[in-house]
């Protein structure tokens, strides 16, 4: 099994009466609510937290990209990864991911997650989402009739920098680049490991099976409600006579651990709370561009939504629990619910979401540490029949440089002229 | 009218034609929700009306090769040629008059006349249109309708907007729809077509309606400042969709043309 501790970097501040005075959360979310100064104590709490779950054992710490979103402080995950690079030691750097159809041009891509893998040693877990319609179309003016064919576009592009060893002209309709030639390359050869981010599309699926990338269903819906998104997935992969290596799967959990379960309630309720009631008020005009969303995936959709005065129904503790949104409670329970969720699902990467909403630093360190402690290792060994499938994950440099390594003396002229 | 079937080189492209006279191609906004027949059947008491759908639109086949401007004002003169016609008094509405005005200035001598109905393609930084792509269904009648309530009941049988049957149906058909003319709309509704105006040589009347609250009636002067000798019909008491608000008073304004 491979955890990573996952941190969208929600910023904690949202007033109490935000559901009801502000139209969402994202897209045209009010920047009177944004405060610099408190943002810088937030990234470094943020980045201290990630800093600390490599030192307890997870196998890696990830980052994502949102862009005008009070839920996700992170337009660029790699700025946060680079500055993870240096500060951690043997961690897999999971950046879930770049939006590439975002980038102009996308070799930008390229280049960056090389830097990390450099700078890292290999450490690098690329991840290329199709990103969300909210960041995608309405933040970043990207058609959503063309998203995905950007993407495809863009995706190619980057497959081929990264692995042609030549330079080559690139005539694409998005990009048209004389000179592909990028500089630096991957430690990772021939690429770094690839997840992909989807929401349930066949041609997602199969396009993670052509690529051997690893399929991950990133919601906020818990594991019960994606068991049916996975049984699908797994279907597929059957069908395509791949292999059924659980590494091809990756999910995302929210997870709050306690001593008991009546702790983890008292400890951590209000800020699940915070999280569901008012992280996720989006304004549904900005939920799904036209054009972005197949017509099958519409048609299975919720109309509610589209409603006008659509009464919000707020979710408490126990139906967000019980309904495996949140796995939350003492290391017994956290580990039985993980249990069904790694079986049922049948995933071998789980990416732990454990700053949940405004959730403070000590209280995350707490869970955090209980959780890598008293229930890790339980989980680690449930499919010990791929315990060596490494297709999915990264392949770090066995001598890595150590950061910070200038004596802390400046060195003497002589020997500066030595060489 | 009738709903017919024409070839194209890249698409089949259906379209509706009735009535008589001299032949008039009219192109549909982007909201199109049901037909225009309460535009094209008065048009058609004094013309040879042609009425094409943008690909994906109705019942029509998707084309995703057309990936932008250019291609859908290309798109839409192969249409008029498959049509065999020749000159037609060119006609279009909200989207549809930007596929009409880029038409009239890549072909300058090919369109005559010309009429456009709150055409968009124009952006100015004071007057900015309203995210027609961020709209909820419920908000619809208030951009488009003078008569809100009345505008309501011409989208929903009976002025309902959460009626689940016409959800359904407006959000699989707006996302075909409004993901083709997402190439030519989103996120804003202009492509350049400022910087040609200019070469259009049709005599040519922008037909407006006086509280349009989507593209506000101030555009009317925007364009017609580009466009040398045109003339601008404003209508009160309408709104965006002015011909079927004010049909008549459109009708009339068309052809004035003649």
């Amino acid at each position: 099994m491979r955890f990573t501790w996952f941190n969208l970097m929600p910023w904690p501040y949202l007033p109490d009466d935000f559901r009801t005075t502000r139209r969402s959360v994202w897209v045209d979310i009010d920047s009177s609510l944004f405060d610099p100064v408190k943002a810088h104590d937030l990234y470094n709490s943020y980045m201290d937290l990630l800093e600390y779950a490599g030192t307890l054992g997870f196998d890696g710490i990830g980052v994502n990209e949102h862009h005008q979103n009070a839920y996700g402080l992170m337009p660029s995950p790699n700025i946060i990864a680079a500055g993870l690079a240096r500060r951690t030691d043997d961690v897999a750097l999971v950046v879930l991911g770049a939006s590439i159809a975002l980038y102009n041009p996308p070799v930008r891509v390229a280049e960056e997650f090389s830097m990390l893998d450099c700078i890292s040693g290999g450490r690098l877990v690329a991840g290329f989402p199709v990103g969300t319609s909210m960041d995608t179309n309405y933040c970043y003016g990207t058609i959503p009739g063309l998203t995905r064919d950007k993407y495809r576009e863009n995706h190619e592009l980057i497959l081929r920098a990264w692995t042609e060893p030549q330079p080559f002209a690139f005539n694409g309709r998005y990009n048209k680049l004389r000179y592909v030639n990028i500089w630096p390359r991957p430690v990772q050869k021939p690429r770094p490991p690839v997840h992909i981010p989807g929401g349930g599309s066949v041609e997602t699926f199969d396009f993670c099976i052509d690529n051997t990338y690893s399929y991950s269903y990133l919601s906020f819906g818990g594991y019960i409600r994606g068991k049916q998104l996975l049984d699908t997935y797994w279907e597929r992969v059957a069908e395509r006579n791949a292999d059924a290596s659980p590494y091809r799967a990756g999910f995302a959990q929210f997870i709050a651990v306690a001593d008991t379960d009546a702790e983890a309630e008292r400890l951590y309720g209000k800020h699940v709370d915070y999280f569901y009631n008012r992280c996720l008020h989006i304004y549904p005009g900005f939920a799904d561009a036209p054009g972005y969303r197949t017509i099958k995936t519409i048609q299975k959709g919720v109309l509610s939504q589209y409603t006008p005065g659509s009464l919000f129904e707020p979710h408490p503790w126990k139906e967000l629990v019980d309904n495996g949104h949140v796995i939350a409670g003492g290391p017994e329970t956290v580990r039985q619910r993980m249990e069904d969720l790694i079986k049922g699902l049948r995933v071998g990467n789980i990416f732990c979401m454990m700053q949940i909403g405004n959730m403070p630093k000590d209280k995350c360190a707490y869970s955090t540490k209980l959780f890598a402690e008293k229930v890790i290792p339980h989980l680690r060994n449930l499919f010990p029949e791929y315990a060596d499938d490494g297709r999915f994950w990264c392949h770090p440099l066995s001598k890595r440089a150590v950061p910070g390594s200038l004596p802390a003396e400046a060195p003497s002229e002589a020997i500066v002229g030595a060489d | 009218m009738e709903l017919k079937t024409i070839k194209t080189s890249r698409v089949p492209v259906r379209y509706f034609e009735g009535g008589s006279g001299q032949p008039l191609v009219f192109l549909h906004g982007a909201g199109r929700m049901n037909d225009d027949l309460p535009i094209l059947e008065p048009l058609a008491r004094k013309f040879h009306v042609y009425a094409p759908l943008v690909p994906g639109y109705g019942d029509s086949e998707e084309c995703p090769e057309l990936f932008d401007m250019l291609d859908f004002t290309l798109h839409t003169w192969d249409v008029v040629d498959a049509l065999g016609l020749r000159d037609p008094i060119l006609v279009g509405f909200s989207m549809g008059g930007m596929i009409a005005a880029e038409m009239a200035a890549i072909a300058p001598n090919d369109v005559s006349r010309l009429a456009l109905i709150a055409p968009a393609g124009l952006w100015l930084d004071d007057h900015p249109i309203p995210d027609i792509f961020a709209m909820m269904p419920y908000d619809l009648p208030h951009y488009l309708f003078y008569d809100e309530e009345a505008g309501a009941r011409l989208m929903t049988p009976d002025g309902d907007m959460s009626d689940p049957k016409f959800l359904q149906t407006f959000l699989v058909q707006n996302a075909r729809q409004l993901g083709a003319a997402s190439k030519i709309l989103f996120p804003i509704p202009e492509r350049g077509l400022s910087t040609r105006l200019y070469r259009i040589k049709a005599r040519t009347v922008l037909i407006w309606g006086a509280c349009d609250r989507l593209i506000p009636a101030v555009y009317a002067q925007a364009f017609q400042s580009k466009i040398r000798g045109s003339s601008v019909v404003m209508i009160p008491e309408a709104a965006h969709v002015a011909p079927y608000e004010k049909t008549a008073e459109v009708v009339a304004a068309i052809s004035g043309l003649e």
